[in-house]
């Protein structure tokens, strides 16, 4: 009796050993979805592709406090706050007061392999390559067909395709223009491939390339949602890139930088009346000068880079925080002297671009920490056309132009001087002129063909375009950015300015990826 | 019955006593009764030998500890017992004699010590295990188990997370193993292996247990002891257990109660505001000058509150013929030194451990529950209150903001300047984060002594940890921390609620086998099982709202269910060879769900050996030796916590309703693939252990020495990935490896042993280094390692540093240039690669937040049996500390805030705070070496107060006594080794009274 007592009491105990099964180690998550999953449905494709763009806007998927970029300030770590710094902090045109690790060796020029914005960057326009890599993938033809998805939907992802194509193509360019020679990696080589590193030279005919090859698949200019890239977009990256070509391969590119800033410009675009209305928490009714945007909303594309840094980090001092449709000002960002001297006046009563606030600003700057020293600039207010506020106070609605009109104007102006196309100088003329009225409101500030010329051009890309992530690119093409021919205060840490060693052309591989990939080499000098 | 037997017992003896005593008639001969008593506490002892010297002629005591012996006036009698030293006493002439005797230092073999999965004696253990129990813990006010022990065990290091009430403490055994894994022990309660995850609405996991319910602490260290626990044991395990029942004892009660007195022990040396003005009026330009204010406010005062506690807990344990029960509840009422806060708990356990089936099938059921009530106070009132500028008021004589005066800006539609600091009581008194959280523990081991075959247990252990934590946080509409808070500025307040539940399940099914095999002097022990546990936490999100309900953001999911699961089987065998080789062998296999299907798996093996020489035939009769015994040990630990439970494999995530991204007039959510990383496997921690035991004179001088090596690889480590190979550029994976090497000694001494005077000495020290030795996949030398750790002061500045050839957690830093008085030169670092340039290539590796030295020391008098006196302190040495408060503070830029306001500062050196360097300096790395007194008690035990089983004691502690230290901050014990406004410790004396009854 006992021991069958026993028995039933011992198979009991050991029963669950029996039982055991190893299934149980398989857990999913809740809520996280496998790429099958994502992608069985058109409103999965959706939802991807707004990551291929979102990401150009927000730094992560949750929320403002959220980054897809680790290493780095889940807040700074959007791409065009940091666009932004390693293209403006770095010349005449931006200081900033502030003690962010690393954020004033930008305009002291003194930039390390370490530097947690270079490497944020560069890892963010990495990240929106892999995205697009992936995203790519899943739109293959015959995945797409595998997936049950036909008709117009599969018409649309094929587009989509070419999109995402074009988005990396622009990192890429980003990539190269900054860094030089990347890691080089396409949605051929499987997730999880160690990236080769790629020349400069070589990028540059692979982005145009790509750029010449997904033309006919993107929408004509103009017909596409908007936000959404199409070949005007596809042609402004060109001409873009063929301006800069000498830089970037040692072969000039002018004569195709004009053929492809004129398709634009024909492709009709025209200017907003109101240069003060560019970058208003409205603009996006200023769809006829951007040729394409990164979106932002205060309420549904929060986060504290792109516009919602330009319209905070720029108030300070004795400006009045509800001018700018903001609860307060981060009082980080000003500007050096050189660029108000380019206009007529501070005031912009004769050039309206010359949107400054000089109020309590010393125009010489004698600590970059202080936020009074150098003067304000006021071009990002997040207030509608009509003065009401932004959607929130905490977050911008201002959408950011990447490539807008004016910009094309501009390449095609350069161009014409620098092929020597007497041909079109009177058309060139009549581009600036079209700039100079709206910016004087009258013919006033017009020039004539006698007064156009290269460096004319550079300072007319400043008052226009300043602030908009161009000028370290432009002086790199004129010869100014680390010599000593152009200086601006601080420039090379220096009150005064003083020119700095020319590998500062470009910045460095961040030493963080030069030990996570054994394939790449760091740029001369550093 | 009982007390019949007893007393036909005693007759007996009394018969062959005097028959034995009948040759020695012609002495006189006197009746002697008297009593043997525990020294300590008083309790009757039964079983103690009573003889007379030079003869024969001996007695027992009886259950009551009374004895009467027939002897001589002139005799001696011996009393000995197995469990207390022995002890002569002339009888002098005396008729009625009271002994008490000391409990034996020597049995402290004879000890019980759960080593998982099981017991072992002390003296047979192989590894090295300290076990500390109730009469060794700390006293005074305790609210959280951990700090029972701290400073008692070498080589565990506990720092209490600052002084909130109910906060918990970081425990690290030798170190920690790992750099971004958990370096936390494996806690085990009473069988059950808890998860060191806090729940929401509670400060943290232990602090949901009674101390009071607490018997003892085991503390494991290295893997020849832990690898039992194998995939979840390379932090080192500390086993708690409960108190019992004893089976057949009278129903036993203890009651005990604390009151005790908190005040906040030192507070940072802010400017006065008669300074702050001086300085003001020296720097500021005529606006800043402009905002100064007439007051003078000591806002640390303001904030800070004597604090009242009460801690009441009741028992009664016994045995219910074979059933041996306790059953306890507590009462804990704390208030926090931060005005606002406070914690109620009520907790009860229930320990049962039925013999069924004539002993052959025992059941021990424990079960435990608490009920934690919070109002959390808003800490971000401490900062508050050392930036907030001293010479204003802290009402503003209107009723905007609650009555609290704050920074204001006319422009904006709050009416309150941005960014500003907030008045540091408005923050209090406006937030209401108020929580219930409920825990339960419990588990039934259920253990089967094989009726065909006794030698053999098999063992089913079923157990839960069922936590729920809910909680609201209110603002007040008018608060100046919430006001007009939403998008549009047209709705303030807070109306929020949180919610969290955890379910963890444990099945485990062992066998135990023992087998004394006589024949050769061997005793076998063998134990073989299987464990299922799985860890369920089911997270709740609610909306973000204000006081009026208007939403401002809704979570993207409300519940969400992560979970992860271990199954592991396991093996161990001790073997024991004339009570002098001791060899223990262990293997144990572990599946963890959060690792790829074929990098699931780890097996940890260890294998131990000891000597215990005292037993070998030249040391037996060694009057120096009462104890030594030689222990060597070597074995592998694995470790899965701290990573992701699924990102093994890439998921794609749905983004937030603040995440979405405008294409035309739609906003789309986005899927966003995650980072992961399919090679993640096990951490692996190989641990050699070389130990002593000693004890000399009679135990007198009783300790061990422990040398230890660990070596962690394939080291859960946060790398850079390739940039383009991954969703995520860092993530978590196998690369890297580090040392921890060490030595540990403990000492305890008993340099008095009187009558009427103990005393008592307990030393422990530990020293330990540790080295990162790889970290990368790829070695490059430009690559200085991982930073981490953020400091307030610049967005995105962190201060540590994990490199290779380094201690993990270095400081990472700009050298700072000093003039030739020794003062820094302001802004000027040395450029230390001589580049021309000052950046993040002159960082440096500077010193380190770990200790290489700490020290504990306890000691007791004990005078005239009842009274106790003494002390517990605590040394670390080496320790480094970044006084963040000064760093952030103590320029000329922080106090004329250019977004006009006015901040305080640490009195200190005061610097420009100009350019983004000095934030970083070395200058404020600072020495955290320090010297405490933990606690200063003494207690007086009143005995035999209305029944003879009774007694009394009475205490007096203070905690927090004093520190020693050169640290310029409030205190040089901070874990994270940054100094950023920490809930200050408090100092507390309390009153207490202990009842048994």
């Amino acid at each position: 009796m006992k021991n069958k007592i026993g028995y039933y009491l011992m198979a009991f105990l050991m029963a669950p050993v029996l039982w055991s099964c190893t299934k149980d180690l398989n857990r999913l998550p809740t809520h996280g979805e496998s790429a099958d999953q994502v992608y069985s449905t058109m409103d999965g494709y959706n939802m991807a592709f707004a990551k291929v763009y979102g990401s150009f806007a927000m730094t992560g998927n949750s929320g403002p406090g959220s980054g897809d970029i680790q290493g780095i300030d889940p807040g700074t770590s959007d791409f065009f706050r940091l666009y932004w710094n390693a293209q403006e902090l770095s010349t005449d045109e931006a200081v900033v007061a502030w003690g962010d690790a690393g954020i004033q060796d930008f305009h002291n020029m003194n930039w390390s392999s370490s530097n947690p914005f270079l490497t944020g960057l560069y890892y963010r326009s990495m990240y929106q390559i892999t995205l697009a890599n992936d995203f790519i993938r899943q739109c293959a033809p015959d995945k797409v067909s595998g997936r049950g998805i036909k008709g117009n939907d599969a018409e649309a992802i094929k587009q989509y395709l070419a999109e995402a194509r074009f988005l990396r193509a622009y990192q890429y360019w980003v990539l190269m223009d900054l860094y030089g020679n990347p890691p080089f990696i396409t949605d051929a080589d499987p997730i999880g491939s160690i990236p080769k590193q790629i020349s400069r030279s070589d990028l540059f005919s692979y982005i145009e390339k790509e750029l010449k090859e997904i033309e006919p698949e993107l929408a004509a200019p103009k017909s596409n949602a908007y936000g959404r890239a199409d070949q005007a977009a596809d042609w402004a990256l060109l001409a873009r890139m063929y301006l800069n070509a000498g830089v970037y391969t040692g072969t000039d590119h002018y004569a195709d930088a004009m053929t492809y800033a004129q398709k634009v410009i024909d492709a009709g675009f025209s200017l907003i009346p109101d240069y003060k209305w560019l970058m208003l928490a409205d603009n996006n009714k200023n769809t006829s000068e951007f040729i394409f945007t990164i979106n932002y909303d205060g309420l549904k594309t929060q986060g504290y880079g792109g516009t919602t840094f330009l319209t905070h980090a720029a108030v300070g001092g004795s400006m009045t925080a509800s001018d700018f449709g903001i609860k307060g000002g981060w009082g980080g960002i000003r500007t050096t002297k050189n660029l108000p001297n380019l206009f007529p006046d501070y005031t912009g009563d004769l050039d309206h671009r010359a949107e400054f606030y000089t109020n309590g600003q010393n125009i010489d700057i004698d600590a970059q920490s202080q936020f009074t020293d150098g003067y304000a600039i006021t071009k990002y207010r997040n207030v509608t056309r009509d003065g009401g506020n932004g959607s929130s106070l905490d977050f911008s609605d201002v959408d950011m132009p990447v490539f807008r009109l004016a910009e094309m104007y501009l390449i095609y102006a350069e161009c014409v001087l620098r092929t020597n196309d007497n041909a079109h100088v009177a058309t060139a003329v009549g581009y600036i002129n079209d700039l100079r009225e709206r910016a004087y409101g009258n013919s006033s500030g017009d020039i004539n063909s006698g007064d156009l010329n290269l460096q004319f051009v550079l300072d007319e890309r400043a008052r226009e375009l300043y602030w908009e992530g161009f000028r370290r690119t432009d002086l790199i093409r004129y010869g100014m950015f680390t010599t000593g021919t152009y200086l601006w205060p601080w420039k090379g840490g220096v009150k005064s300015g003083s020119g700095v060693e020319a590998f500062k052309n470009l910045y460095p591989i961040p030493s963080k990826d030069i030990s996570a990939n054994p394939n790449l080499k760091q740029n001369p000098g550093y | 019955m009982r007390k019949g037997s007893m007393y036909k017992k005693g007759r007996w003896m009394l018969l062959v006593c005097a028959l034995l005593l009948g040759s020695w008639s012609a002495m006189a001969q006197n009746k002697v009764t008297g009593r043997v008593t525990d020294a300590q506490s008083g309790t009757p002892i039964p079983g103690v030998t009573v003889s007379i010297s030079g003869t024969t002629i001996a007695t027992q005591t009886d259950n009551n500890g009374n004895f009467t012996i027939n002897a001589a006036p002139n005799a001696v009698l011996i009393f000995t017992a197995v469990s207390h030293t022995t002890k002569e006493v002339a009888v002098d002439g005396q008729s009625n004699i009271t002994v008490q005797l000391e409990a034996s230092i020597e049995t402290l073999q004879d000890v019980v010590v759960s080593v998982g999965y099981g017991t072992t004696r002390k003296k047979d253990l192989t590894g090295s295990i300290t076990q500390i129990s109730s009469d060794d813990f700390q006293s005074g006010q305790i609210t959280t188990p951990e700090q029972l022990i701290s400073g008692k065990v070498a080589g565990v290091q506990i720092v209490s997370n600052g002084g909130a009430p109910g906060a918990g403490s970081t425990i690290r055994i030798r170190g920690g193993a790992s750099l971004n894994a958990s370096n936390d022990p494996l806690i085990v309660i009473d069988g059950v292996p808890v998860s060191n995850d806090g729940i929401s609405g509670s400060p943290n996991a232990l602090s949901l247990i009674n101390p009071d319910d607490i018997a003892s602490f085991t503390v494991l260290k290295d893997a020849s002891a832990t690898a039992i626990y194998g995939s979840r044991a390379s932090n080192g395990v500390i086993i708690i257990t409960t108190k019992s029942g004893r089976s057949g004892a009278k129903p036993k009660f203890n009651f005990n109660s604390t009151f005790s007195v908190s005040n906040v022990a030192h507070t940072p040396a802010v400017l006065s505001a008669q300074t702050f003005r001086r300085i003001v009026n020296q720097y500021g330009s005529a606006e800043d000058i402009s905002r100064l204010g007439t007051a003078n406010t000591d806002w640390q005062s303001v904030i800070y509150q004597t604090a009242l506690t009460t801690d009441n807990n009741l028992s009664v344990s016994g045995g219910l013929k074979n059933l041996p029960y306790r059953v306890s509840v507590g009462y804990l009422n704390q208030e926090g030194i931060l005005k606002t806060g406070k914690l109620d708990r009520y907790s009860g356990a229930i320990n049962l451990v039925p013999n069924l089936l004539d002993d052959h099938l025992k059941i021990n059921i424990n079960v435990k529950g608490s009920i934690s009530k919070s109002r959390f106070a808003n800490e971000g009132a401490i900062s508050a209150a050392v930036y907030f500028d001293p010479t204003k008021p802290i009402y503003s004589d209107n009723n905007n903001y609650n009555g609290y005066w704050e920074w204001l800006d006319p422009n904006a539609t709050t009416g309150l300047r941005s960014l500003a600091p907030l008045n540091p009581l408005g923050l209090l008194m406006d937030n209401h984060n108020n929580s219930e959280v409920k825990r339960s523990i419990g588990n039934a081991l259920i253990d089967y002594k094989l009726h065909f075959l006794p030698d053999l247990h098999a063992f089913l252990n079923v157990g839960y940890d069922y936590a729920e934590g809910n909680g609201t946080v209110k603002v007040d509409p008018n608060a100046a921390q919430a006001y007009l808070r939403s998008p549009d500025q047209k709705h303030g307040g807070v109306d929020n609620k949180y919610r969290q539940k955890r379910q963890d399940r444990l099945l485990e099914a062992y066998l135990n086998y023992t087998k004394d095999i006589s024949s050769i002097d061997t005793k076998l022990d063998l134990v073989g099982g299987y464990a299922y546990q799985d860890f369920l936490t089911i997270n709740y999100s609610y909306p973000d709202k204000t006081s009026d309900g208007f939403v401002i953001s809704t979570p993207t999911f409300a519940v969400d269910s992560p979970r992860y699961t271990l199954i592991s089987y396991y093996g161990r065998a001790n073997i024991n060879i004339k009570d002098r080789y001791l060899l223990t062998g262990t293997i144990r296999t572990d599946g963890s769900s959060r690792f790829a299907e074929d990098q699931r798996w780890g097996v940890f093996p260890s294998g131990a050996f000891a000597w215990n020489m005292k037993n070998e035939g030249f040391l037996t009769n060694s009057k120096t030796f009462s104890q030594l015994k030689l222990r060597v040990g070597y074995g592998l630990t694995g470790q899965q916590s701290g990573i992701g439970y699924y990102d093994y494999n890439s998921f794609y995530g749905y983004s937030s309703n603040e995440s979405q991204y405008q294409l035309g007039n739609t906003f789309y959510h986005m899927y966003a693939p995650g980072g992961y990383y399919p090679q993640r496997t096990w951490e692996k921690t190989a641990t050699t252990n070389l130990g002593l035991d000693f004890g000399f004179l009679d135990n007198r001088i009783s300790g061990s020495i422990d040398a230890y090596y660990k070596e962690t690889t394939d080291l859960l480590n946060m790398i850079a990935q390739p940039a383009g190979s991954n969703f995520s550029n860092e993530i978590i994976a196998n690369v890297g490896s580090m040392e921890n090497r060490g030595i540990e000694l403990t000492l305890n001494l008993q340099p008095i042993k009187k009558s009427n005077l103990v005393w008592d000495l307990s030393l422990n020290g530990t020293y330990n280094k540790n080295e990162i030795t790889k970290l990368t996949a790829v070695k490059d030398p430009n690559y200085a390692g991982t930073r981490f750790q953020g400091i307030s002061g610049g967005t995105g500045n962190t201060i540590l540093i994990n490199s290779v050839d380094y201690p993990r957690g270095s400081f990472y830093v700009y050298k700072q240039v000093y003039d030739q008085a020794g003062m820094p030169i302001d802004g000027l670092f040395e450029d230390i690669n001589r580049d021309g340039i000052i950046n993040e290539k002159d960082l440096y590796q500077f010193h380190k937040t770990d200790p290489d030295y700490f020290l504990g020391a306890s000691t007791n008098f004990n005078i005239h049996k009842n009274l106790n006196v003494g002390f517990v302190m605590r040394a670390s040495i080496g320790n480094y500390v970044f006084n963040n408060n000064i760093s952030a503070s103590s320029n000329i830029r922080n106090i004329l805030n250019p977004l006009k306001y006015l901040t305080n500062a640490i009195a200190s050196n005061l610097m420009s705070g100009k350019g983004d360097k000095y934030f970083m300096s070395d200058y404020y790395v600072q020495n955290g070496s320090f010297v405490k007194m933990d606690n200063l008690y003494i207690n007086y035990t009143f005995r035999k107060i209305f029944q003879s089983r009774s007694n009394l004691t009475v205490n007096a502690n203070l905690q927090n006594v004093f520190t020693i230290t050169n640290y310029e901050g409030v205190d040089p014990e901070v874990q994270s080794g940054v100094d950023n406004n920490l809930y200050p410790r408090a100092r507390v004396m309390s009153l207490g009274l202990n009842l048994n009854f």
